[in-house]
């Protein structure tokens, strides 16, 4: 009986201390997980997904954001690239534990705006800093609203452009008079021959790019070229195919007549690409400008970064997308933590000439302009590019890292390998495109 | 063989069990007793199993955004029509099946012939079981970490090994015959475990008078083997089978931690799919309708076994221990 008593009077006490421990513990961020709340480990939690080189930029900039701030803490939280990244920030706003502040590329923004899961910025506040729409790349700015409603502060624009071989365009004639840059091609035709002038010069091929298993380089390539000559691919928000027959063709055409003479391979790695360009059997290279920190990293390789010229339209496009600076949605962030926020994405802008090392052309203007910036090449060179983007058609199944990208994609990697003709692969496009917009969205855009 | 599984004495409590709840004449205060005991499962298995599959049953026929609150519109059964015409599913669905028809066997065979090897050691008994089982507890992140740092072309261990015998490495991350076989021999060494400890339990059970008697007989140790212990592993032997099919059919971790289902899509699991569109995409209601379908599919197999089964074990009464397995 004792015995009995005492292990009641044991248990008593145990769920006493565990009851007490609880309520001391409250402030931790183990009780706020428990509860449900947003842990208030500092005064700005930041989530973003960059890593290798951007994520070491990133740091630098959190870091100028503390000096200038002394009062202030940030919390950087890195998470898995793409999908990873886009379904926590989704789920942990949804469910009322959002970061402050997170990055978001502008090709995502439709999907997570219509979702309500975005604070517009200006109820946030940031108008009072002096973002305003005057002082970005317009083309940024424009993507950064969804049904007329700004929802993100834009911080670069990274285009899809065109690296050079400096040393084989020298002795390819293709230098301008300053030597610093590329004589301007003016179409498809001109540009062809700039390839072939680079395989007269001694390179193995005129250009290469990355197409084994890389569906996203592909979709940019075609998404390039292709609205030169006409508009997205799908429209109503996502829901239309609205994809021009003769312009796609004409672009997988154009694709193919570079591969089949020689001009470019039919399929390369991504590592093959490396090889070959930073050896000097590649004149160019299409790919991203954030490719820049990798060739830099050649020692005495010469290289150029340049807008692509106009190819089948009459103006040149640049296929693009901006990492942007969104403030989740919370009903429980105080004024206080919102204006924190607010201030963190000014300090980000004012010191994105670092960003600018990653190879990104700042959205903000005053930075875009400064010294710090105009001093990076060869990023200063292909500025234009960022103010003819082209982003991805506004859907909810669209943008970086997507299954649309890796679906259309697959569909240019048979075309550049020469597995398909023209005429057909626009009636895989179709098909490609209509699982997409026959599927229930689930948001409305707009 | 039937004679001396009845003689074990370990399964009478089982039996007396399902016997006095089947029983109406148990004292009423037993009954209130058992239920009262049973019942913080019972509470824990309605609102965390039963409770969210009902409710996902319901979210199916609506167009659920999984980051909104509320219903969303009914859509009838189109979601599973959706589903059921959908490629990607179908093969998606094939990974699974495809990474079962490799695991198994081998899972299978192989906990077989260590727990059999293990027994017959003389020394050291412990510390071979302790070393088979251990991977077994490892979470399956810290696994997927290690053995990504194993595969990682030019750094890792393993294209070092190849390195190092003159032989080009497999791109096992990079390619879709290199990503099954990264993720398989992952799975082995991690999971085969949880077999091996169900063989050598079932190894211990088997009565050394029947060694005796065969030894007797003239029977060499591979004999024995062949004729005595694996015939005598028979019921666990299905046990293990079932188990580790259905384990199989669930996996999604390794895969998706290892590969994110790629290159391409061409290792993503049906898990990875029911993950894609239902918390990737939002598609919460199409999601649920992808899980429900699959969720048939495994209760059919379950089904066919446990009819098998029954058939089987006609004549033998001995029912089968049923542990909690976790996904592999």
């Amino acid at each position: 009986m004792s015995g009995a008593l005492a292990r009641r009077r044991f248990l008593a006490l145990g769920g006493g201390l565990a009851l007490s421990g609880g309520l001391t513990a409250c402030a931790s961020p183990l009780a706020t997980g428990l509860s449900g709340a947003q842990p208030d480990t500092a005064d700005v939690i930041y989530w973003n997904l960059f890593t290798g080189g951007d994520g070491a930029n990133m740091v630098l900039m959190e870091d100028a954001f503390r000096k200038a701030h002394p009062g202030l803490s940030v919390e950087a939280t890195i998470l898995g690239w793409g999908n990873p990244y886009y379904t926590k920030l989704a789920l942990a706003t949804a469910s009322g534990t959002p970061p402050d502040v997170g990055i978001a590329h502008l090709s995502r923004l439709p999907l997570l705006a219509a979702a309500g899961l975005l604070e517009p910025v200006e109820d946030a506040g940031v108008g009072e800093l002096g973002i305003t729409a005057d002082k970005f790349t317009p083309a940024a700015w424009h993507k950064a609203t969804v049904g007329g409603t700004v929802y993100a502060v834009p911080l670069d624009t990274h285009p899809f452009v065109l690296f050079s071989h400096t040393d084989l365009a020298r002795k390819a004639g293709l230098l301008d008079a300053t030597g610093a840059g590329l004589k301007p091609m003016k179409d498809g035709a001109a540009f062809t021959d700039a390839l072939k002038a680079m395989k007269d010069a001694g390179a193995q091929y005129g250009a290469v790019m990355s197409t084994t298993a890389d569906p996203a380089t592909c979709w940019r390539y075609f998404s390039m070229i292709y609205s030169g000559i006409a508009g997205p691919v799908v429209t109503d928000s996502g829901t239309r195919i609205a994809v021009d027959d003769d312009a796609a063709e004409s672009t997988f055409a154009f694709m193919q007549s570079l591969t089949a003479g020689g001009l470019m391979p039919k399929s390369l790695t991504g590592s093959g690409v490396n090889a070959l360009f930073s050896t000097g059997k590649a004149g160019f290279l299409f790919d991203g400008e954030w490719q820049i920190p990798t060739y830099r990293a050649v020692k005495g390789f010469h290289f150029n970064v340049t807008p692509f010229p106009a190819l089948l339209g009459p103006k040149p496009v640049a296929y693009a997308d901006s990492h942007s600076l969104v403030i989740p949605r919370s009903g429980k962030r105080s004024a206080a933590r919102t204006a924190h926020a607010a201030l963190f994405i000014r300090s980000l802008l004012d010191n994105s000439a670092t960003w600018a090392h990653g190879g990104h052309v700042p959205a903000w203007l005053s930075t875009q302009r400064s010294k710090a910036f105009l001093d990076q090449s060869p990023q200063r060179n292909y500025v234009q590019a960022a103010f003819n983007a082209v982003y991805d058609p506004v859907a909810w199944y669209t943008g970086a890292g997507s299954d649309f990208q890796n679906t259309v994609g697959a569909t240019v990697i048979e075309v550049i390998a020469g597995q398909i003709k023209p005429k057909a692969a626009v009636a895989q496009l179709r098909s490609d495109l209509k699982r997409y917009t026959t599927a229930r969205p689930p948001v409305t855009i707009g | 063989m039937t004679t001396l599984a009845s003689e074990r004495p370990a399964e009478r409590p089982a039996r007396r069990i399902t016997l006095r709840t089947a029983s109406p004449r148990a004292p009423r205060s037993d009954r209130r007793a058992g239920l009262l005991l049973s019942s913080p499962f019972l509470v824990i298995y309605l609102l965390f199993m039963i409770g969210p599959l009902l409710v996902g049953v319901v979210v199916s026929f609506f167009n659920t955004t999984t980051v909104k609150s509320g219903l969303g519109g009914w859509v009838g059964l189109s979601n599973y029509k959706a589903v059921c015409e959908d490629s990607l599913f179908w093969s998606a669905m094939w990974h699974s099946v495809l990474f079962t028809l490799i695991t198994t066997p081998l899972l299978v065979v192989l906990a077989l012939a260590f727990a059999i090897l293990a027994s017959r050691i003389r020394h050291g008994t412990v510390f071979y079981r302790l070393a088979f089982f251990a991977p077994y507890v490892v979470p399956s992140s810290v696994v997927a970490l290690i053995f990504l740092w194993m595969y990682t072309p030019q750094v890792g261990l393993i294209p070092k090994i190849f390195d190092a015998v003159g032989l080009t490495p497999p791109d096992f991350i990079g390619t879709t015959s290199g990503g099954w076989t990264a993720v398989v021999l992952m799975t082995l060494w991690w999971t085969f475990g949880f077999n091996f400890v169900l063989y050598t339990a079932a190894i211990q059970d088997v009565p050394p008078e029947v060694y005796e008697a065969a030894a007797i007989d003239g029977a060499s140790p591979w004999q024995q083997i062949r004729f005595v212990t694996v015939p005598l592993l028979g019921r666990t032997t299905s046990l293990v089978l079932i188990l580790q099919i259905l384990a199989s059919l669930k996996v999604f971790d390794q895969i998706y931690l290892l590969l994110g289902g790629g290159p391409n899509q061409s290792t993503r699991p049906v898990i990875e799919y029911i993950y894609d569109t239902g918390f990737t995409s939002y598609r919460g209601g199409y999601g649920a309708a992808a899980t429900m379908v699959y969720f048939v599919i495994i209760v059919a197999i379950s089904a066919v076994w446990y009819v098998l089964r029954q058939h089987r074990t006609a004549a033998a009464e001995r029912p089968a221990p049923r542990p909690e397995r976790r996904t592999s």
